[in-house]
């Protein structure tokens, strides 16, 4: 009923090439964006901030990100908290470095960093295929992390060997260190957010994102209709560092303020992210935040289940959550393998012909 | 010879020794990807469960007394009896096997014909389940594992080896742990079995059909489920005696499972399709890691181990991107 295309007529070229080209849509998406912007700031606190939305924002572009790469290229990648590290690491440094340049400029700065490392890890994708890339990409996820141990000019020679982000601010609204209040962190990180994920949707469609899901579905064929694989993967690896880099960056600085490597950007940050992109949908702008919404809320409502209704104890509660993650994983990929995307897609075919079905 | 020399032999005899121990668990990789072209990420968590579950069964453990006790308010932990060590391993055997059917009922089966990186996450959330699970089931406790195996250095070998140096050179002999070589023998034992096994037995025969070719497999008249069943309980097994060994190493705790990441850069050295390659890959991680640290940590800093064998990996691969025995990678459009 609602959801309808007949009688959307598209009169001109801007129209037809639009995003959401049903109004239905292009009206949810004007709602959320408005809800975000000007309902959620008000009523945000602490709790909400910490434990729901900055973390899902920040793991959406991280999503993102691994999704351009995996989902896009089909370069499947286990290196995503390896470079979330240098994204934090690299806007430690510049924080410290220019106290006066802008946070703003300080995340896009450290994102170009990690692109820049990103694509040096990415050259050996250009020899090495599948799995065999997959695990060769976990070289990148230890050898980082454990570079921002050992060597001392990372972490400005702190005695602790963590890092912790000093208070800047975007005109007078405190975005990181102790004074910053959840509804500036969180509008900060939905600008990103937003930003990032209209540039992914509109790489994804145009030249680039074609010839990058060219090389993923077969790449000698793609070579053969000239598309040139260095570039292609490449870039690939580069914009998805990019991303990565940003969502290292803003984790850090925005969400924890202090991480330490080994604890923040462990191998399980790549499997989680890893989680996100399969469980969302692989090569779907939106399933990279539906992955996210639900890698992120699954957990906080298990302990809120377990914990504070059934009144289990602690160990109890996380030995199952891990049971529960866990099987939740495999259930999903035997009931769509394609995601939560795919899932989307199937309700909106439904809802189009409701009610009338046949 | 030189003091120094002595050393350098020393460090190459123990890293060999720890690379048997990776190539142990790279084994039960390489078996599983071959029978099914899965890349079984839970293998480090099938190790530690199997650990768990024989001193568990060893020392008359009452399983999920944990839960039992917060649910009941009692408070059961031990049973009145504990088992042999040879009982507990054929029980925990038993297990494995049950767990080999369970996994190909509830998850294989409905996931045939998918991508490798679904079957991949598949088992990442295997793992994740079996963490949970075993912690769930033994007890979340470090636990020392004890099965027979003689630990400690071995004083003959010292004795043996310390008349090698050169007169009037510090040097008191090599030190050889034991468990490092009954491991070793074990391994090797093993991988002897694994051999005459797909060499000489009809089940084996099928196996190596499934791993050339599924459909010619099935066509016919092998049962890919039961072979499924059968590469998930050998690997199983394999699980079991890497557990064992590094549990009676190390004790049976979390980090247990995380021996699958060493044997990562294993499999990608050795191919992830070839046994010979698992056994080769170890070794060269093995002694490559512990040398690498002998005489570049006092320049660069410590703790290299972690990502050495990955550096060392990729960069065979790029000279040889299916690994040193993997099967070479056709391409066709």
């Amino acid at each position: 009923m609602l959801y309808r295309e007949v009688g959307e007529f598209k009169t001109s070229y801007a129209q037809d090439s639009q995003t959401f080209p049903i109004r239905f849509d292009r009206y949810r998406y004007y709602f959320v964006i408005i809800v975000g912007l000007l309902f959620i700031p008000f009523v945000i606190n602490d709790y909400w901030a910490n434990a729901v939305f900055l973390p899902f924002l920040i793991y959406a572009i991280a999503a993102l990100g691994l999704n351009i790469l995996t989902g896009y290229c089909g370069q499947v990648s286990l290196g995503t908290g390896g470079f979330m590290a240098v994204g934090a690491y690299a806007s430690y440094k510049l924080m410290t470095a220019f106290p006066d340049l802008n946070i703003f400029f300080v995340i896009i700065l450290s994102g170009f960093v990690t692109a820049l490392v990103g694509t040096l890890f990415g050259l050996p994708s250009l020899r090495i295929k599948g799995f065999y890339l997959a695990v060769a990409t976990l070289a990148a996820q230890f050898f980082l992390i454990w570079l921002f141990n050992k060597v001392g000019w990372f972490y400005n020679y702190s005695a602790t060997g963590m890092i912790t982000s000093p208070s800047r601010s975007v005109g007078s609204f405190f975005i990181t260190g102790s004074e910053s209040t959840p509804a500036a962190k969180y509008l900060f990180c939905f600008l990103f957010v937003f930003l990032l994920a209209w540039v992914a949707r509109n790489l994804t469609r145009g030249k680039i994102g074609r010839s990058w899901m060219a090389i993923r579905d077969m790449d000698i064929a793609a070579e053969i209709i000239g598309v040139n694989p260095l570039i292609a993967k490449l870039s690939a690896f580069a914009i998805s560092s990019f991303y990565v880099g940003v969502a290292g960056a803003l984790f850090f600085s925005v969400y924890l303020g202090a991480v330490e490597p080994t604890e923040a950007f462990s191998i399980q940050k790549s499997f989680i992210v890893l989680f996100m992109v399969i469980i969302g949908g692989l090569g779907s702008i939106f399933g990279s935040f539906a992955g996210a919404a639900f890698m992120v809320l699954m957990p906080v409502a298990l302990k809120n289940l377990l914990v504070l209704q059934f009144g289990w104890s602690v160990d109890i509660a996380a030995h199952f959550e891990f049971i529960i993650i866990g099987g939740l994983i495999i259930f999903f990929l035997i009931v769509e393998p394609h995601g939560l995307a795919q899932l989307w897609n199937l309700l909106k075919q439904k809802l189009r012909i409701w009610p009338f079905p046949y | 010879m030189s003091a120094d020399f002595l050393y350098t032999i020393e460090v190459i005899l123990n890293g060999l020794m720890a690379g048997v121990l990776y190539s142990l668990v790279a084994l039960g990789f390489v078996l599983i990807f071959k029978a099914s072209g899965i890349f079984n990420y839970a293998q480090g968590v099938m190790a530690l469960f199997a650990a768990l579950t024989l001193v568990g069964l060893q020392e008359g453990r009452v399983p999920f007394a944990h839960l039992i006790n917060a649910v009941f308010g009692t408070k059961v932990h031990h049973f009145d009896w504990t088992l042999p060590a040879i009982a507990a391993i054929i029980f925990t055997i038993l297990v494995m096997v049950l767990f080999a059917v369970l996994v190909e009922k509830l998850i294989l089966k409905h996931l045939v014909n998918q991508e490798p990186i679904i079957l991949f996450m598949a088992t990442i959330g295997l793992a994740y389940f079996m963490e949970g699970f075993g912690d769930l089931m033994w007890g979340s406790d470090v636990k020392t594992l004890n099965v027979g195996i003689p630990q400690g250095g071995s004083l003959w070998f010292e004795d043996f080896t310390i008349g090698w140096a050169a007169e009037g050179e510090k040097f008191y002999g090599m030190y050889v742990d034991l468990l490092d070589v009954w491991a070793a023998i074990i391994a090797i034992s093993l991988v002897l079995f694994l051999t005459v096994f797909s060499q000489y037995t009809k089940s084996g025969r099928a196996l190596r059909a499934v791993a050339d070719d599924h459909q010619a497999a099935l066509s016919v008249g092998i049962s890919l489920r039961v072979i499924w069943v059968l590469v998930w309980s050998i690997s199983g097994f394999v699980a079991l005696v890497a557990g064992m060994m590094w549990g009676a190493k190390s004790g049976v705790q979390f980090s247990l499972s995380l021996i699958a990441l060493k044997a990562l850069p294993v499999l990608m050295l050795g191919g992830f399709t070839s046994i010979p390659g698992a056994i080769v890959g170890g070794l060269i991680i093995g002694a490559g890691e512990k040398l690498f640290e002998f005489f570049m940590a006092p320049i660069i800093g410590g703790a290299t181990e972690n990502w050495f064998a990955y550096v060392l990996a990729l960069l065979f691969l790029v000279f040889r991107p299916q690994g040193l025995f993997g099967e070479k990678i056709i391409e066709r459009v």
